[in-house]
């Protein structure tokens, strides 16, 4: 197909119906709504199911019948609608039904702001909902990776029966990069005769399925649990992604950043590089599992006085950031709401700053 | 001599958990008769609500899908919409649709979705142990209106089929009754219209039940079936409120 100069959200919608998912229920929300109405106009032409629904909590359920009757469904949202959306995710999570979500994430908290944030950071990964469960949640960078990562996630989402968050802000939303989409990238149907209410006609089979969350006996509920947690557990065994930048120098600080706030780190990189400063990068592609190891592995080294979170946020992957250092070296946090994005000057003067005051 | 009467297929042989008296199990019989008349159990999806009918799923031999509270009808949605095929009706009760859920079933009944309700309505909130509902008479007794409720502060109880009879959209709307038995044929007549509507692709179908609740209401099950004649019917009229024709 070669490369398509596409606006992320528009990306994004062509990105799944390219993996094969054809089914799509949302509300509209900024910055977000162009996947909406993107699909509008292209799931009629594939034959595909479009439907905005009332709310973001109708649309959560929308998604849980869908995917328990076994199709392959995602939605779109960001911040104050992917609140809405916790409870059913936490429902999906314990009834073991795939689904894709790609949070644009806006300013918050409350009804916040439209610019980019990183605010979400621990509704995804600790879970926004009730109840233990996890999404898998994965951090593209640019256009290109949001492509790449939202058919990973349907392929993903599938394997490990459980939702799958694509998290990304309002940049990669909004703006426009050059993508290329896979050829002939379709994640392949799976059967979901064991537990999907499928009709049992479809399956031929006179076992009726039952797909529910409830367990009032305590042991049974406890088990179910336990099932849900070895799931996670194979997540942090297999499924880990990072980048390292700049990482083969001897960096006096350890940068770690995700999606778009990673770029402008590493134009930040570049120049104190220029200036004869080695600072190293640690790129987390997925947020949960978190590359705990691999931080820990970057901030051992040597010449590395220092480990720097630089998110949108008021400091919420630091407490992961930290956990994984585990005391090696001191661990700071550097991050602005509203969604004014940091340049790469404020970065460089971060770094420098901190390493000042950690010697 | 042949069989003349035997339990519904789509029925399981489990015990229910209802209440002695409750009319839960005479609806969810007379929606297994149903299933069983129209042959279409093996394509058949039930959505269970919150409420005493959470466990509905034990009681029916199709598959079925738990739903959060009040939102069955956005689940029976997004089925319908991902399988049209597939015949899928949402049972629920009042705080599960009128409460929590109004948003859900208005919307779903707006859009025209292609599947059916029954709505138990027993003017209380059963399984959490007698609380208010939308759906409760005015100075009616309940452990969060424990002075009777007081129109004042809580309005008038909400007539559900009149209310979804209002839309716009074609669809089918009744309400009856299971409390005598002259009601309960008609009640049949009205759960398999529904269904047939569904089985046509016709339209959404709604069929409220009033109900008793004798445990909450603190009466014995035939106090219930009394006052709900007197009362309840009084204010909540049986009826074809909408058809699609």
């Amino acid at each position: 197909m070669g490369k398509v100069l596409m606006k992320g959200n528009e990306a994004i919608g062509e990105a799944a119906i390219r993996a094969g998912c054809l089914n799509y229920f949302a509300y509209p929300i900024t910055p977000q709504t162009e996947v909406a109405e993107y699909l509008a106009r292209r799931l009629p032409e594939v034959g595909g199911v479009f439907l905005q629904g009332e709310s973001e909590v109708a649309v959560s359920y929308m998604l849980f019948g869908a995917s328990a009757c076994g199709a392959r469904v995602f939605t779109s949202s960001s911040s104050p609608g992917v609140s809405l959306m916790s409870e059913g995710l936490s429902y999906m999570t314990a009834a073991q039904c795939p689904v894709v979500v790609v949070n644009i994430m806006r300013g918050g908290p409350g009804l916040g702001g439209i610019l980019p944030s990183q605010a979400d950071y621990f509704q995804a990964t600790k879970g926004g909902g009730h109840g233990d469960y996890h999404l898998l949640v994965m951090a593209p960078a640019s256009v290109q990776e949001t492509v790449e990562m939202v058919m990973q996630a349907f392929s993903l989402a599938e394997k490990y029966r459980n939702p799958v968050m694509i998290l990304g802000d309002g940049l990669i939303g909004q703006m426009m990069e050059p993508v290329e989409f896979p050829e002939n990238y379709v994640v392949p149907p799976v059967n979901k005769d064991a537990w999907a209410t499928s009709g049992m006609g479809t399956r031929k089979s006179s076992t009726r399925n039952l797909v529910k969350t409830l367990y009032l006996d305590p042991v049974e509920l406890n088990n179910h649990n336990l099932l849900l947690k070895s799931k996670y557990d194979r997540m942090k065994r297999e499924e880990v992604r990072f980048e390292n930048y700049n990482t083969d120098t001897d960096y006096s600080a350890l940068i770690v950043s995700y999606g778009t706030m990673s770029r402008v780190c590493l134009t930040a990189i570049d120049n104190l590089k220029a200036d004869g400063l080695e600072v190293g990068m640690l790129r987390p592609q997925t947020l949960f599992p978190f590359p705990e190891k691999g931080v820990h592995a970057a901030a051992a080294k040597k010449s590395c006085k220092v480990v720097i979170s630089v998110e949108m946020s008021m400091g919420q992957m630091v407490e992961d950031v930290e956990r994984s250092v585990k005391g090696q070296r001191p661990v700071e946090w550097y991050g602005k709401c509203g969604g004014d994005v940091p340049t790469p000057e404020e970065i460089m003067d971060v770094v420098r700053t901190k390493l000042k005051q950690s010697s | 001599m042949g069989k003349t009467y035997k339990k519904p297929e789509a029925l399981s042989d489990n015990y229910t958990h209802y209440c002695p008296g409750c009319t839960h199990g005479i609806i969810h019989r007379l929606v297994a008769e149903v299933i069983d008349e129209l042959g279409i159990r093996d394509r058949t999806v039930g959505i269970a609500p919150v409420g005493c009918a959470v466990l509905a799923y034990n009681y029916f031999t199709f598959d079925f899908q738990e739903a959060a509270h009040g939102r069955a009808p956005a689940m029976a949605t997004g089925i319908k919409r991902v399988r049209p095929d597939l015949m899928v009706f949402t049972y629920q009760g009042d705080g599960d649709l009128a409460s929590i859920g109004m948003s859900e079933i208005i919307h779903a009944a707006n859009r025209g979705e292609k599947f059916t309700t029954i709505f138990v309505n027993n003017a209380v909130y059963g399984m959490t142990g007698g609380q208010m509902a939308p759906t409760t008479m005015p100075d009616q007794r309940t452990t969060t209106s424990p002075y009777g409720r007081n129109v004042e502060e809580a309005g008038m109880p909400i007539r559900m089929a009149e209310l979804l009879a209002t839309l716009a959209t074609p669809s089918y709307i009744s309400r009856h009754t299971v409390i005598r038995p002259k009601y309960i044929i008609k009640a049949k007549r009205a759960i398999k219209q529904a269904f047939t509507y569904q089985l046509e692709g016709r339209c959404f179908s709604l069929v409220e039940i009033i109900s008793t609740c004798p445990t909450n209401w603190g009466m014995t099950p035939s106090e219930a079936l009394d006052w709900s004649e007197e009362k309840l019917l009084a204010y909540y009229k049986l009826g074809e409120y909408k058809t699609p024709e």
